[in-house]
Formats: structure tokens, sequence, C-alpha cells
């Protein structure tokens, strides 16, 4: 049994996870009055580009062709340590976030790199962008997991999420509140959401994701996109998680439960990328360090009881 | 309840901080009003808080510190010309900074002060926190308008700790503050216009040319 | 023992044969390398023995020097530390084969002599048992690495740094003697095995004593001044020798006496650990505004020593507060992190090395494109840099991992705990993303993209030495990073011979299993690596991928200056820490509708040198110049001062 509910599991968010973005391009596009993109308009597109011919630039060399392969397994890895709807994936052990994390970390490098590979000021732009905003990121996303794993007493993600109940939302409210905003800040910012970067346009004044990845065509851009994807629903996943206390033991309402607050929290991105505009750059490590505060402060709390 | 009381201790001490880092004086002053409205819903939080003069009490203070106060600030503002702008002099992530230190300075101020608990956590640091980003607000703004502001926000802070201290009886403690700071608020009010009327602002940075200490070099004999 | 008196004998031996050999620049090269790989091999039986099956050895000899004798003693946590040594001096021996072969007019045999010599010094004082043979081997080892930072001594800014190096150097030496004698004062003998902890201010007084004399050899802000010079002047295969071993005898050094002077007080741990803590921060600022890559190597080096550090101070204070899980597991990560750091420091020095020997500079804003023209050498390098960065499945994640892990286990002990754990999790996580943008500046800047000058557009590939040598290391990187399991039996007993036996069992205890789960985990990563690869394959197959210029938004003539520099790279995150770096900017001038050609240059000048040590050198020069009457010169004068002085010492004895 150990094996089939993780498997399950792990194939469930492969093949759902393009869903995510589909969901939040549809509620920009109903904000926007328009009609939209359709829901699966993720997967047609890595059919399509997986059956294109790449053209690859005469400055690049095996980093550029390595970057997405050693990202995307990055965040693939990544996914088979993360609990589902609070159960665990393949693997669960102490410390088990902090490996998530720097396989996270891993991926970027690479995609840094791959990057700089080609020689080209928007690369080099959007690389050195992404690389200020680690700084500020990282030491909020490791707090908001220091705050969660004092509030649980636990030091695995799954054992975190398992010891969550409403109890402890009505005990460690405040904490459990400032971290979940910590994370959903968080979420942005690795994503490459508005407020921190826009997705849609390619200008190089905005880019800071998007702009990393220009120079990628065909199955190389398929794998970028698609780990995009994963990477959205890893750090949805952390949020539903933290959100969701309720265990009621079956695993398939329980899992149930937890695509719905997916699909709801996909819903919200869209809502806040319509609402909000995107932040001057200078003001980016402002709001992450407001995120690094969350997360300190959600620790504070726990710390006086 | 005690989950809401909390709540609220937690969005005071979420204010301090936007406080601190925030550049806009309108923004500034509304939320000093909020806050001082949260604070003044805080005893209704407590055991027994639905009692009749609590809640007019409470609807006092929440009149006081929600409309009157701010629609002073923003009628000096006004009379005065300011402009909006009142960036901290120290920088965003060195303000945003103190006001996290003040705040682990003072949980830990309170665990060691010899106070009664209360039934709410963290009432004591979020009231020294709210005490010390007043201080930070009047330090390291440019403005006089903005000292004023912070001395309404230090008010905050030890009304706060009022409650945290006199479950039963805040009436009379409370009573004498605010008939201070009204007075406080109007009388500065209306020094601010006169000053602003006399050298056409406000900044205290130049305003230091108000001293008539002079060096011995340039006294002449 | 007799293993380990045998290869210091090679040593040492080699190091007088080759000395004289100055002129046969071949023989020379034959008899040093040879001598030192010998030596590491005959050297590495004793300490892989020791190391899986813990036994102390110890070998005494008379020396009729007062208060000092021969006393060498190789217990577990001697044998832990010599493993880089020797895996690093063979593998620089091998690498300085080729490296150092383009002179023809410079003395070989000296270098090879110094280098063999600074080997065996270390090996000594990783040994010694006895405080005066401490002592002298760590001034043989301060001066025959000086010979080997002065090599290039045409130049000026070599000189400077050899100078620096060495005044830093006698400055450490003065503070351990004086500690030595504090230690040495309450026991007979200046044995290792005899001294005990003195009372009171004394053992402060001592802590604070060693602190500042290893300090100062391992690299801790703010006694590093040392080591942005020395480090970048020294030949590469030696900066990975002084980076990776030399720097660790001074962690060396003050784990063997914080076991003399246990129990501890609270506040060395918190000393400790707010000095790791500025010199990671710092460290790593400082090695994002740096354009020259050993520059950043050594500020990199100095942010790694800070994470050590960080990590002995939150065991110190987890050992006072009675936390013994964080203490076995936050110096369990310490020790491991020393050995992975010895290997990729190492190796990334040593690409340096191919970079400025096949380049003839290490200037990243004149650098770009080397990977088409040494493509092996970008391999590693960007593999040492992953382990630099601490990323999975590469060898400098365990350590860090450890360390988080009792950091992240001490949260729910008291508050004291707490507020390190909270200060040390923010330091490393920051200190690791910024270290991810230091390596990314690093590999991208270098090797990646078009070169920047012609220096690096026609730049040599390097000798086979050279590449031999720095895949022996890269190896070893991935070899310790999917095996970190096999090295748990290894640290454990090195921890008991350091720490006592309880943090063994803790250690064992706690970092087996999870190790164990990365190790899979590792190798499911490395699997999907392979799986993606052959999809992608699949998805290709049968079909030619085009090739084209980069895109570049339709400009007509894109240069290679236009590419993202150095300096561009770091911009936004150096201009956030400007009052910490205080770097200065020339901006060109442009006036008029049609400006000619103009530059910019950016400088970060160290921050601590100018405005901590320059200003009190200058003071004490000032001092010293006035009692320059006193030497004039003249003979008749000098023969007056020796009989006064006699005369002064006949009238006090009567």
């Amino acid at each position: 049994m150990e094996i089939i509910k993780p498997l399950l599991q792990y194939l469930a968010v492969l093949v759902l996870s393009p869903l995510l973005l589909g969901i939040i391009n549809r509620v920009k596009a109903f904000f926007a009055g328009r009609r939209g993109q359709p829901l699966l308009q993720l997967y047609f597109d890595l059919y399509k580009l997986s059956y294109k011919t790449p053209v690859y630039s005469r400055t690049t060399t095996w980093l550029f062709r390595a970057g997405p392969i050693i990202g995307l397994s990055a965040i693939l890895c990544a996914l088979a340590a993360l609990p589902f709807a609070g159960r665990p994936g393949f693997l669960a052990f102490d410390g088990d976030f902090i490996f998530l994390i720097y396989l996270l970390a891993l991926g970027r490098f690479f995609t840094v790199l791959a990057a700089l590979d080609t020689g080209s000021s928007f690369e080099g732009m959007g690389a050195s962008r992404e690389v200020q905003f680690a700084v500020f990121a990282e030491p909020a996303f490791f707090l908001a997991l220091a705050a969660l794993s004092k509030a649980t007493g636990k030091q695995s993600l799954a054992d975190m999420f398992l010891a969550l109940e409403p109890a402890s939302w009505q005990a460690a409210a405040p904490a459990l509140l400032l971290l979940t905003a910590a994370l959903f800040i968080l979420l942005l910012a690795e994503n490459s959401r508005v407020p921190v970067d826009d997705p849609n346009t390619h200008l190089e004044l905005t880019m800071v994701h998007e702009v990393m990845v220009l120079d990628h065509s065909g199955p190389d851009l398929a794998y970028i996109l698609y780990g995009a994807a994963l990477k959205l629903w890893f750090f949805g996943a952390l949020i539903a998680s933290s959100v969701l206390p309720r265990h009621s033991g079956s695993w398939f309402y329980d899992g149930a439960a937890f695509l719905g607050m997916m699909a709801v929290l996909a819903g919200a991105i869209g809502a806040v990328e319509s609402i909000m505009g995107r932040l001057r750059l200078i003001k980016v490590p402002y709001l992450l360090m407001g995120a690094l505060v969350f997360s300190i402060l959600a620790l504070l709390f726990q710390t006086g009881r | 309840m005690n989950t809401f009381a909390e709540l609220i201790i937690v969005f005071i001490i979420l204010l301090n901080l936007v406080l601190a880092v925030s550049g806009s004086l309108s923004v500034c002053i509304r939320l000093a009003a909020i806050q001082g409205v949260a604070a003044g819903l805080l005893p209704l939080m407590a055991v027994g808080g639905m009692r009749g003069r609590a809640m007019a009490f409470a609807g006092f203070i929440i009149l006081l510190k929600g409309v009157v106060f701010p629609w002073l600030m923003f009628r000096a503002r006004e009379k005065t010309g300011a402009r909006r702008d009142v960036d901290p002099l120290i920088g965003y992530p060195a303000s945003i900074m103190l006001c996290l230190g003040a705040f682990a300075a003072s949980s830990w101020l309170g665990s060691r002060l010899p106070l009664p608990h209360s039934g709410v956590a963290f009432i004591i640091p979020a009231s020294l926190a709210t005490i010390f980003t007043g201080f930070l607000l009047i330090t390291t703004r440019a403005k006089a308008i903005t000292q004023v502001l912070g001395y309404l926000v230090i008010e905050n802070g030890i009304y706060i700790f009022g409650l945290a201290l006199f479950v039963e009886q805040p009436l009379m403690v409370e009573l004498a503050i605010l008939l201070d700071v009204f007075v406080a608020v109007f009388v500065m009010g209306i020094a601010i216009f006169q000053i602003s009327r006399e050298f056409d602002h406000i900044d205290t940075d130049q305003m230091a040319e108000l001293t008539d200490w002079h060096r011995p070099e340039d006294a002449k004999w | 023992m007799l293993f380990l008196l045998l290869s210091l004998l090679i040593l040492c031996f080699s190091a007088l044969l080759t000395f004289f050999c100055n002129a046969r620049q071949a023989r020379a090269n034959f008899i040093g390398a040879s001598g030192a790989v010998v030596a590491s091999v005959v050297g590495l039986i004793p300490i892989v023995k020791t190391l899986f099956r813990p036994a102390a050895e110890t070998l005494s000899l008379p020396w009729p020097v007062p208060m000092a004798s021969f006393s060498l003693a190789l217990d577990p946590l001697s044998a832990f530390f010599l493993l880089p040594v020797f895996i690093l001096t063979a593998a620089a021996a091998i690498y300085g084969v080729d490296y150092l072969n383009a002179d023809g007019k410079k003395p070989l045999g000296s270098a090879w002599a110094a280098f063999n010599l600074l080997s065996a010094s270390m090996v000594t004082v990783f040994l010694a048992a006895n405080a005066v043979l401490f002592l002298l081997a760590w001034e043989v080892m301060a001066v025959s690495s000086f010979f080997l930072v002065i090599y290039d001594h045409e130049k000026a800014q070599v000189r400077r740094a050899a100078y620096i190096y060495l005044v830093a150097g006698a400055v450490g030496a003065l503070a351990l003697m004086f500690a030595f004698c504090l230690l040495g004062a309450q026991s007979a003998a200046l044995d290792f095995a005899s001294f005990k902890r003195p009372e009171g201010p004394l053992a402060a007084a001592c802590f604070l004593a060693f602190l500042l004399g290893f300090g100062l050899k391992a690299g801790i802000i703010p006694l590093h001044v040392w080591l942005p010079e020395a480090h970048p002047a020294a030949p590469s295969h030696v900066s990975a020798v002084m980076s990776g071993v030399m720097i660790k005898t001074g962690i060396y050094g003050l784990i063997r006496v914080l076991g003399v002077l246990s129990p501890w007080e609270p506040w060395w741990g918190w000393t400790l650990i707010m000095a790791g803590i500025v010199s990671c921060l710092l460290g790593a600022v400082f090695a994002l505004a740096q354009h020259d890559l050993k520059r950043l190597l050594a500020y990199s080096s100095i942010e790694n020593i800070g994470i050590i550090i960080l990590a002995l101070g939150l065991g110190m204070l987890g050992r006072t507060m009675g936390m013994d899980q964080l203490s076995a597991l936050a110096f369990g990560g310490a020790l491991l992190h020393i050995v992975n750091h010895a290997l990729f420091k190492g190796l990334l020095f040593m690409g340096a090395g191919a970079v400025l020997h096949g380049a003839g500079t290490a200037e990243m804003e004149a650098l770009g494109g080397l990977a088409k023209r040494m493509p092996r050498v970008t391999f590693i390098f960007v593999l040492g840099a992953a382990a630099a960065c601490a990323l999975p499945p590469l060898n400098g994640f365990a350590g860090e991992f450890l360390i988080y892990l009792g950091a992240f286990g001490a949260l729910n002990g008291p508050t004291n705990i707490v507020l390190a754990a909270l200060l040390a999790l923010t330091a490393l996580s920051a200190a690791g993303a910024l270290a991810l943008a230091v390596f990314a500046k690093a590999a991208g800047m270098v090797f990646l993209g078009e070169p920047r000058t012609s220096a690096a557009a026609n730049a040599h590939n390097s000798g086979p030495m050279m590449t031999a040598a720095m895949t022996l290391l890269g190896g070893a990187c991935v070899l310790s990073g999917f095996a970190a399991p096999l090295l748990i039996l290894p640290v454990s007993t090195a921890l008991g011979a350091g720490f006592g036996l309880r943090t063994t069992l803790d250690f064992s205890g706690g970092a087996a299993t999870p190790l164990i789960y990365l190790s899979a985990a590792f190798l499911a990563l490395a699997a999907i690596v392979w799986i993606l690869a052959e999809i992608r394959r699949f998805f290709l197959a049968g079909r030619e991928p085009a090739s084209g210029p980069t895109w570049d938004c339709g400009y007509a003539a894109p240069t290679a200056r236009m590419q993202y520099g150095a300096s561009s790279f770091s911009r936004p995150l150096t201009d956030f820490f400007q009052p910490l770096l205080r770097k200065t900017l020339n901006m060109p001038v442009i006036a008029g509708y049609f400006p000619g050609k103009a530059s910019f240059s950016s400088e970060a000048r160290s921050v601590v040198f100018e405005h901590v040590y320059a200003p009190v050198f200058v003071r004490l020069r000032g001092l010293a110049y006035r009692f320059s009457w006193l030497q004039h010169g003249r003979l008749q004068f000098y023969i007056l001062y020796i009989v006064a002085a006699l005369m002064a010492l006949l009238l006090w004895k009567l």
C-alpha cells in the first residue's frame, strides 16, 4: 500500500498541474472582460513544443541544453517528497523541506547559468534580478517553514501538515496566518506572478523569469513551461496544506478537498494578478523583506507560548 | 474571544510595521486612526466586556481616535500646505528591521518585567512596540506634523499598556490621558499653523536655525 | 604513526633535494611533485585506518628545547583534518607540475621545497601534542607559505599582499604564544595532555586569545584582511592548499583548545555565533562585489569559514544549555563542511588557475566564452561552483543540511536557543542565496557567453596534469556528495575525539537516517535527469536543430561588451549593500550629442582594511618612525649600546 497511493498522488500532480495555469489565465480573462484561453491550453502548448525543431544560438554550450533538463528534474524530485493533502509522498524524513528548498535552488542555479550562456544582455538582466530576489526570498521561505515547524513541533513536512488541526489554528492563529501570508508572497515571487514579475509580457523592463528563457525553443521550452507549472503546484500545495487543517481520515475526501483548495488558490492568484499592478523593481526586495518580517513575526509569536 | 483579541493585537503590530516604512502622510494618518480604533475595540474582547459602560466608553474612544484626531491632523495638513512625502530618513530596510527588533526586544522586556499576566498573549510587547514605533516616527521623519502623529501612536501604545494592567477600571486613567492628548493635539495644531505662517514650511531640519547659540569664533568683540 | 613519520620524512627530504635543483626545472618538478604525492599516499593509509577503526596513537621523543617534547598524537580528530590535507597536497602537486612550468626564469626548486615544507608543517600541526612543537610547526607553515605567496615577486601587488600576510601571521602567532603561556602556567609542562582549564577570568582571557590567534589564521571577519590579498597573489595550486586546508588549522586549533577549556560559558558560544554570522554574510557580500576571480574565491572561503564557526558556536551554546541533539548535529555539520569545503574550494582555485594560465588574466570583465576553449575545465568548474552553493546532489549540501537540521530541531528549546537558531537560519539562508549569486557570476562571466577581449578569445587549454588533478577533486566532490552516509562513521569518531563520546552517539543517531534518505533522493534525482535527457533525445530524433545567433531584438551590431558583465550582474545586490561595501564608481562624463569613447569602472576596496587596520598601521608606523633616530648606522654607537646594556645587567645583579 505504500507505493500505490504515493504513486497515484504523484501522477495526479503531474497530470493536473498545467491546469492551474489554465485556471489563472481564465480568471484574469474574466476580470478583463475577455473570454480567455482554453483551460487546457498549456497541454496543447506542451504537445506542440515537443515536436518542434529547436534553434540553438551559436554562443551556447552544453549548459544551455542541460539547464532545462536539470531544472525540470529538480522540481520533479521535489514533488516526490512533497506531501499531498497532508499525506506523505515517496520520501519523508526529518529535514526534507531543507532538501526541497535546495532543490529549487539547484533549478535556479542552472537556469541562471543557461541564461548567461547565451551571451545576451536580456538574459543577463533577468539572471541578475533573479539572483537578487532569491537573496530575500530564501530566508523568508526558511523562516516560514521554521515557524510551521515550531507551531507543530515536527521536522518533516508530512508530519507538520498531519499535525495541523482546527485546534492548532485556534491556538496558533496569528503565527499560521502570518506564515501563510508569507508563503503566498513567496509564491508570487518564485513563480513570476504580478506584482513581482509579469508572465505575459516580453519587454525587458518587466521581465525577470520570462527573459531568462527567451532563447529556448522546442522540447527545452516545453520542459521549462512544464517545470513552471509544477513549481506553481509546489508552492500552492504548501499553502493549501497549511490552510486546510481538516483530516477526515479518508484519502479520497481529503484529496478532493485538497484539489478543490488548489483550484480556489489558483483563482485567488488570478484575482491578485488582475487587481494589482506590477511593482517597481526597487520595491520588490521590500515586498520580499515584508514576507521575511511576516515569517520572523510568526516565529516570534510561537516563541512566547 | 481570546483569539479575536490576539488577532487584533497582531493587526496592531502589523500596523506598526507599515507605519514605520510608509512614506505618505495621509496613509500614515489613516493608519494611526485605524490603530486607535483597533485599540479601542480591545476592551470589548475582554471577559465581561460587553457591558453598557464599557461599550459607551469604547465608542467614545473610537470616535475620538478614529474621527476627531484624523480630522484635526488633516486640517493641520491643509492649513500648512505640507507636502505628501514623509519618507523615513533611514531607508526602508533599516526602518522595518528596527521595528521588528523593537518587537523582539519588547517581548524580551515583557517577559522580564513583573507584570500581571493578562489572558491575551503579547499585549505587553505590542504596547511597548507601539510606543517605540511612535518614537521611531518622531525621530526618522522630517516634518513637524509627523511628530504629532508619532505622539498619537505613542498614546495608542500607552492605552494598550494601560489595558493590560488595569482590567477593571481603566476609566479614570484613560480619561486623564485622553484629555492630555486632546489638548496637546489641539495646541500643536495651532502651533504648527503659526510656525508655517512664520517660516513658510514645517521642516524640522531647517528649524535648527532657531537656536541662538553661536560659536565663539562668530562672536564679535 | 610510523607511516606518518615516513611521509613527513619523504616530504622534508624531497624539499631538501629540490632546493638544490633550481637550474634543472624538470628534475625539480619531478622530485617535488612525486615527493608530495608519495608522501600523501603513504600518509593516507594510517588516516583511513584510524577513521574507520578509531584508536589513538602517540609518539613521544625527548627534545633538548626547554618545556618541549617531540610528541605527536594521532587521534580521530587529527586524522579527520589530515584527510583533506593529503588529498589536496597530492592533487595540488600534480596540478603544479603543469602550472608552474611556463616560467623559465623562476626558481622552481625553491617553490617546490617551500610547498613540501608547507605540507610537512601542516601535518605536524595536526599531529602535535606539545605546545612548543605546535607553535614551531605553525611558524614554519607561515614562513613556507610566505615564500610561496611571494613567488611572483615582480609585481608590487604580490609583494604588498605577502607583507600583509606576514604581519597577520606574526600577530596571530603572538596571540597564540600568549594563550599557550596562560594555559601552561597552570601545569608543569606544555603538553596538550597536561593542560587544565584555568580559573575564572583567566579562562575567558585564554578563550579570547586563542580566538584571536586561531581566528587570524582561519579568516574570521574582522581578522580576515590578509586572506583576500594573499590567496589571489599565490600561485593557484598554493591558493588551493591554503584555502582548502591551511585556514582549517585555525579551526582545528580552536576545537582542541575548546576541548581543554570545557566546560564553556554561554557567552563563548554567542561570540562564535555572532562572529560566524558576520563572516558568512559579509564574506558573501564582499565576494559579490569582486571582479577578480581569485579574490572572489578568497572571500567565498571567508564565507564558508563563517558557516563553520557559526555551527561551532551553535554547538557550544547547545552544549551549555544541555541540548545535545543540537550540539551533535551542529558540530558534525561543521566537521563535514570542513572536508567538503576543502575539496570544492581546492577544485575552484585550480579552475581559476587554469583560467589564469590559459588567458593570462583572472579579471572577469576581460574574460568570457572560455567554455569553447577549455570545455573540460568548464565542466569541472561548474561542478565545483554547484558544490560551493551547497546544491544537491554534490558534497557541499550535506554539511549545511546537518547544521540546518540542528537549528530546526533547536526551535523547540528554551528561548535563548530559539533566538540563536533564528539568527543562524536567517544568516545561513541569506548567505546561501548570496553564494548562489556569487558562483553564478563567477562561472557565468568567465566561461559562458562571448569572449570580451582577445585574451579570452585566444585562451589555451590547460595541460593534462592540471586537468587530471581537477578531475580527481571533481570526482571526490561527486563521490562524497552521493556517498555522504559513508562519512558518518569518520565524522562521529572525530566528534568523539574532539567533543566527547556522548556527541558521537547523538550524531550517529540523528544524522544517519536523513543522510541515507538524502542519498536515495540524490540517486532518484540522477535517474530523473537521465530519463529526461532520453525523452528529449526521443523528441529530437531524426531532426537536426537549427543554429543561429542569439536573439538580439533586431540590433544590427551586437558586441561582446554588451553582455552583462561581472559588476552589472551583481549591481542590484551591491547597490542594496552599498553601506557595507562602500564601492566607488567612476562614471563617464558624457557631453554633447555625439560622445566618443567613455569608460566606466567600479571598485570595492576592502572596507575593514581601509577603515580599521590602515589607520592603526599608519599610526604605528608614525610612532615607530619616532624611534628611527636609534638606527643611524654608526658602528661605534652600536657597540656603545652593547656595553651600556652589559653595564646595566652587571649593576642590576649586584
